[in-house]
């Protein structure tokens, strides 16, 4: 398990002094050649952050004002069918439009339910079930200045809600 | 759609924050929010630099082209827009490659990049794409390996098996992503009408 977290820490390791050294050896202009990726990522801030002020301001309203909590509630019935506690049903609302607000009460409910009971099982498998999906599409599409979104609003969301269901269906199957 | 959205939850938001914490706390609310936004693109500089600055020189070393050559045959059908000399198929191939890895911090500016090439590459269409939507899609549906962030909170709240739900999370996150695919062949065509 520890091997599992460490990980990315030298996958990091690895590509940080890899690539400049892969690249001086083939003859390249490596530090130009970072100068020049680095202003142009640091140009995509700029671009990204009028659509992230958008989201945040709609999220963060509806998260911050109950609203969020009610409608969550107000899906009690679902949770009942589902026979799943009706916090989870918040963190479900809340996964695909904020990142950190999911994570922030996944702790919250691994802390009131304890992180191996049925409840924490779930909610740590939701969590990891979709990525926040609306902020993704707000960023990606952000930062080449495409306001249309097509379908993807609506695909994005629908895939979200069939990995909670997954994640709802391969805990009942694992009784985990 | 996008706008629908947008416009529910900040018409809903803002009438619930007046309506129940009083109409004083709305702009507060509001200015927090823009806020956070703000310092999120600050924080996001700083790994946006270093990592567009890396995957600069990857690319001048044919190093995503390699990884995208082996990438290629398990995502090349999802992009069937995209030519054999696309410059788009490296960087998303890196930038999935660094998701499944769990490095987010990579994998953001990689993707970032993807876009911004498909959208050089684009000629044609007003709007998106269909590889534009795909891959946000795809993205936006989390491929993930290792979900370290998950394994490291559990462990912090005292978990005696922090790693227990990765299995589970593999498997739930494979069939969101696989709805991604479905749904994105599905709804494109109906998209495409529509400009």
């Amino acid at each position: 398990m520890r091997q599992l977290i460490s990980l990315p820490y030298y996958v990091v390791l690895l590509l940080l002094v890899g690539i400049p050294l892969y690249g001086a050896l083939r003859g390249i202009d490596v530090y130009s050649c970072f100068i020049a990726g680095a202003s142009d990522g640091l140009r995509t801030i700029a671009r990204i952050a009028p659509a992230m002020i958008a989201m945040f301001v709609a999220v963060g309203m509806f998260r911050d004002s109950g609203a969020l909590d009610t409608t969550a509630r107000a899906l009690l019935p679902v949770a009942r069918a589902l026979g799943v506690h009706p916090d989870l049903m918040i963190l479900a609302a809340l996964r695909p439009i904020s990142g950190s607000g999911a994570l922030g009460y996944l702790a919250k409910l691994l802390q009131a339910h304890g992180p191996d009971s049925a409840e924490g099982l779930l909610a740590s498998v939701v969590q990891g079930s979709a990525d926040t999906s609306l902020y993704i599409i707000a960023l990606y599409f952000g930062s080449v200045g495409i306001t249309q979104t097509r379908h993807t609003v609506p695909a994005a969301l629908l895939a979200s809600l069939a990995g909670f269901l997954a994640a709802v269906l391969v805990c009942r199957v694992a009784h985990m | 759609m996008m706008g629908i959205v947008w416009v529910a939850m900040l018409a809903t938001g803002t009438i619930w924050a007046a309506v129940v914490r009083g109409p004083a706390s709305v702009a507060a609310m509001a200015i927090s929010s823009a806020k956070e936004a703000v310092q999120l693109c600050l924080a996001l500089a700083g790994s946006i630099g270093l990592w567009s600055g890396m995957a600069r020189i990857a690319q001048q070393a044919g190093l995503t082209a390699a990884l995208a050559s082996g990438i290629r045959p398990l995502i090349g059908p999802l992009f069937p827009g995209l030519g054999p000399k696309s410059k788009s198929m490296p960087l998303i191939a890196s930038s999935m490659a660094a998701n499944l890895l769990g490095l987010g911090m990579a994998a953001t500016p990689l993707g970032l990049a993807a876009m911004q090439q498909l959208a050089a590459e684009n000629h044609t269409h007003a709007g998106p794409t269909d590889a534009m939507c795909t891959f946000a899609i795809i993205t936006a549906s989390s491929l993930t390996l290792v979900p370290t962030t998950i394994i490291s909170l559990r462990a912090e709240m005292g978990s005696a098996d922090p790693a227990a739900v990765v299995g589970a999370t593999v498997f739930a996150t494979s069939c969101s992503t696989a709805a991604a695919v479905i749904l994105d062949l599905a709804l494109r065509k109906r998209g495409r009408k529509d400009q």
